[in-house]
Formats: C-alpha cells, sequence, structure tokens
C-alpha cells in the first residue's frame, strides 16, 4: 500500500534504556504493524548454566536481571528442590516470600517512576523513585546489597531475617503504604493522566490468553492468574492477601494493578515477620537425582520458570529459562495496533519490558566471544568515521 | 486420574504419563500427535503455554511444551522427539501465537525445523553476523572454556 511508511524505533527506546528495535509501520498518525527485533543483548545464559553446579547457577541467573535478581534464582532453586524432592523448612519459606515481596515494590515503584517520566510527569518519577530508595535500603541491611541479593539456595536461604530488622521493616512498610496511597490518589485523581492513559494500548482478554501473557500484563485485561496463588511455594499459601484483577486493558489499569499491587505486598510482608516460623533456614540436599524439575515464580512483571534437566551429576544437563517479558513483549503487537504513533511509545513501555530477561545470549564462535566491547566501540567508531567522509 | 489426562489419553492413546508430583506431569507423545494435544489443552482445558524446551538428547531432540493449568497449579508438560536425521516437529504458530517466538529460539539454537512456521527467522541471533548452521545448544557445538585456556 502506498501510504504506508515506517517509523523505527530503536535500537535504542527513546524512554527505556535498553536496546531493541521496534519497526512500526503506520498509515499516517494510525498504527497499523508492528515488526519487533530483539538480539542486542542476548548472554548465553541457558548456554553457560550446564558448566556450573547447583551452588554456582543462582549466582548466574541472578544476573539475568537486575530488577528480577530475586525471582531467577528463587525459581531456579524451586525448580531444583522439585527434582530433588526437597523441601526448605517454613522459616525459609517465609523469608524468601518477605524478600520477594519487597522486590515486587520495588519494581512497581521503578515501572510508576518511568511512566510518568514517560508522560512527562517528571514528579511522580522523582516521588516513585524517593520511596523505592527506602526498599533499596532494607534490602541492604537485610541482604547486605541494595541489588542482587544472593538470598537463595537450593533447600533455603543464606541468610536470616533478625529479630532486631523486623520492626525497621515493618516501619518502611508504614512509609510506603502512605506514599503510595497518596500517589495512586494523585495518579488517578488527575484529570490530565487519566485522558492520557484511558483507553490506550488495550490488550483483550482474547488476546492475552492467545499470547500467554502473564503478570500486570495479563491481570488488568481480565485473565485472573497469578502463580503465588495458583502453583503455591514459599509462604504464599498461608499468608492473607489479594489477587488484583482489573477488566478494561488499557495502561491505566496496568498502572492501577502495580499500584494497588504494591498495597498486597505490603501486607504479605506484615503477616510474614508476624507469623516467622522459628528454626533452620535451610534443608540439606546431597545428590540432585536424575530427571527433571520445574520451579515458577510470580516475579513483577509476571511468569518466571525454570526447567532443569538433571543427570545425577552435580551439574544440569539442560537448564530452560523463561522471562516473563519473553512472552509479554511479543503482546505489544496487538496491542500497539489502531493507535497512534504517539501512544506507541507508551504501550510498548506499558508491559514494563525487561530486554535482558528476553535475551540471554551473547555472539559465539567456536567457543570464543566474538564481540567484546571494545570491538563494539571500534565498529561504533568506525561507523561514526563513514557518516563523518560522507558529509 | 486427572480430566485433562484423561481427555488426554482418549485422545491419543499411546501417550505415555509420567507423574513426577501430583503438579508435575510430563506426558510424552508421538511427534505427528502434538497439534490436536497442544490444541486440546489450549482451547478445550484453557491451559496457558508457559513456554517449551528444547533439548539435544542421545535419542533425538527432545521438545518439550509447558502448559500450566491456572485453575489447579498442575504442569502439563507434553514431550515430542523429533530423530537426529530428521528435526522437525509441526509448528503450532499459525493456530498459536504464543509459540511464535520461542519456535523461533529452537530453530537457532537447535536447528530444529517447525514446518508451517509462518515467518522462521532468527530471533536473537544476528543475521548478519551468526554463521549459518551453528546451533550452540546441541551436544556437538564445540565448547571450549577461555578460562581454562589461559
Amino acid at each position: 500500500m502506498s501510504n504506508r511508511r515506517i517509523v523505527p524505533i530503536g535500537p535504542y527506546h527513546p524512554l527505556q534504556e535498553e536496546p531493541e528495535f521496534f519497526k512500526l509501520i503506520v498509515e499516517g498518525e494510525t498504527v497499523v504493524d508492528l515488526e519487533i527485533n530483539l538480539g542486542y543483548n542476548h548472554r548465553g545464559h541457558e548456554f553457560v548454566s550446564p558448566e556450573l553446579t547447583y551452588d554456582q547457577i543462582p549466582f548466574l541467573v541472578e544476573r539475568i536481571c537486575g530488577i528480577c535478581s530475586n525471582s531467577h534464582p528463587l525459581a531456579c532453586v524451586l525448580a531444583v528442590e522439585d527434582c530433588a524432592g526437597v523441601k526448605p523448612p517454613p522459616r525459609a519459606d517465609y523469608i524468601r516470600s518477605t524478600v520477594h515481596e519487597l522486590e515486587r515494590i520495588h519494581s512497581h515503584l521503578l515501572w510508576v517512576g518511568l511512566a510518568g517520566h514517560f508522560i512527562g510527569y517528571n514528579t511522580v518519577w522523582m516521588w516513585a523513585w524517593r520511596y523505592r530508595e527506602h526498599i533499596l535500603e532494607l534490602f541492604e541491611m537485610i541482604t547486605g546489597n541494595r541489588n542482587h541479593y544472593a538470598m537463595n539456595k537450593p533447600g533455603g536461604v543464606r541468610r536470616d531475617i533478625k529479630a532486631e530488622q523486623i520492626p525497621q521493616i515493618l516501619a518502611v512498610m508504614d512509609v510506603v503504604d502512605k506514599k503510595v496511597m497518596m500517589l495512586t490518589k494523585a495518579v488517578l485523581d488527575d484529570p490530565v493522566i487519566r485522558s492520557r492513559l484511558e483507553g490506550v494500548g488495550v490488550l483483550t482478554r482474547e488476546q492475552a490468553i492467545a499470547y500467554s501473557v502473564t503478570g500486570p500484563t495479563a491481570r488488568p485485561s481480565g485473565v485472573d492468574i497469578d502463580v503465588r496463588r495458583d502453583d503455591p511455594h514459599c509462604a504464599y499459601d498461608r499468608v492473607p492477601w489479594n489477587v488484583i484483577v482489573l477488566n478494561e486493558g488499557d495502561v491505566l489499569a496496568k498502572a492501577k494493578a502495580r499500584l494497588l499491587e504494591i498495597f498486597e505486598s505490603t501486607r504479605i510482608i506484615r503477616a510474614c515477620l508476624k507469623d516467622l516460623p522459628e528454626g533452620p533456614i535451610e534443608s540439606r540436599i546431597d545428590e540432585v537425582p536424575p530427571g527433571e524439575g520445574i520451579g515458577r515464580t510470580e516475579a513483577p512483571r509476571g511468569e518466571v520458570f525454570h526447567y532443569i534437566r538433571s543427570d545425577g551429576t552435580n551439574r544440569p544437563l539442560r537448564h530452560k529459562v523463561r522471562a516473563p517479558s519473553f512472552m509479554n513483549i511479543a503482546s505489544n503487537v496487538v496491542a500497539v495496533k489502531g493507535g497512534s504513533i504517539a501512544d506507541a511509545a507508551l504501550t510498548l513501555a506499558a508491559v514494563d519490558p525487561c530486554y535482558c530477561c528476553t535475551e540471554r545470549m551473547a555472539a559465539f564462535e567456536d567457543g570464543k566471544l566474538k564481540l567484546t566491547g571494545k570491538d563494539l566501540l571500534r565498529l561504533s567508531w568506525a561507523k561514526t568515521e563513514r557518516i563523518r567522509e560522507r558529509l | 486420574m486427572r480430566e485433562a489426562e484423561a481427555g488426554l489419553k482418549q485422545l491419543v492413546p499411546d501417550a505415555e504419563v509420567c507423574e513426577h508430583n501430583p503438579k508435575r506431569l510430563y506426558i510424552k507423545i508421538p511427534r505427528d500427535r502434538l497439534t490436536e494435544a497442544a490444541k486440546y489443552l489450549h482451547r478445550e482445558r484453557g491451559m496457558r503455554l508457559s513456554i517449551c524446551t528444547g533439548i539435544d538428547t542421545r535419542e533425538g531432540f527432545e521438545v518439550l511444551y509447558h502448559f500450566s493449568e491456572d485453575s489447579t497449579g498442575t504442569m502439563y508438560t507434553l514431550k515430542v522427539l523429533a530423530p537426529k536425521d530428521d528435526p522437525r516437529i509441526d509448528s503450532q504458530a499459525p493456530w498459536f501465537p504464543a509459540t511464535d517466538w520461542i519456535e523461533r529460539e529452537m530453530h537457532e539454537l537447535l536447528g530444529i525445523d517447525f514446518p508451517g512456521h509462518p515467518n522462521l527467522i532468527p530471533l536473537f541471533t544476528s543475521d548478519t553476523d551468526w554463521e549459518k548452521g551453528k546451533y550452540p545448544l546441541r551436544r556437538d557445538y564445540e565448547r571450549r572454556d577461555e578460562a581454562h585456556e589461559q
């Protein structure tokens, strides 16, 4: 068709500083199709993992993503425990849930902040990131690190939550509840934000099911799924909380769902710390027998799924990682169709895409890394030179 | 026996069900019955595809379709095997968009062919730099550990 044009977005996202390439095919202002190119940041985790032992792998998968750096190790150790038929002690379950929910709060606040930034409300951005800081400080207190917490190991957790830390965590939960309530009201009551987000980038329930999306991409479209409730693990079946399901499927519903989930997370953390059982924090795993194991958990963005095939040695034969964004980003193809170019960037960001999660490989040739950081710099300089010569 | 399990056995009588635990079922089926079985699980039982795993084993390429029954929290994993000299498995992408990307990933990393896929181009590997016919997740892919060589 003659009046079709291509609007390229990327390889750097205009809003999120991660590499991917969206080719918007437009007719006038309307987006009629979308092609997605990935692979700028693929690092080969599934390739490397079978060379490591079960104790080492959590450290590798933790580095799949800085935001979900608890979800991947958690799903991974759940897979190892599923294969070995070992259950962690109750105290470890409660600690895992606590850290996991802290991660959800910081991830959702990060997204809310970015969403504010995307639509030109930098105040929302600064607020959200300021309150996120309290959560990162809690992480530092509990785990020793603001990111990459290294809490999970096959059979349990590496560190305990000490009794004297609990009042501090609860105090921060009070602050988070209060501030997020203020933020939620500010976002949802603002007529300008509402009209900017309402009806934009709608993903219908049928589309959400066809693309098998999960997490805060699926639940705002009326798909009532949450791995924490559906396939209970950690302490999620022992503390009270609700799954937030909305029906509109637009960007506003996605923002609402994330904000409301923060309150559920603080509720889970309070309940976990109140009922924290006494006892050991890890079960011993002597060997991982030949067989298979599946571990899954609800990351801030949706289901994280790890599959392990064991041959009875201390290393897996195959380790498959499924990150939520892998399925969620693919649904952009239907969510942006029919919308305007101005809405596209917002819609593409609304699934909270995580490209580090989606791509896990690097360009290897004969077992050697083909392009190092320096090579990429050299290529970039050479290209700049070529452009200069042409000018 | 679970309803979905019984229905699947009726549909594919030679399905071999292995119950790892009550929430994890692995069901081996012949590869030419995959489309029917997957359609049954997704369309009639309302299951969601979590992901697929491709494994290069001694017997051939094993492809696992991990379906999640969210109402019960049970994982139904369909297992199909494609022989090494004929690594082909019918594509599910034409009727099930969720399989589109993962089939492309298995195609480029393991060299499994998915006839019927509308757009079987590489997803992650570069279309210019990556040498055709090199599949990093195959067993015969030469792994050299740089750290040990130094």
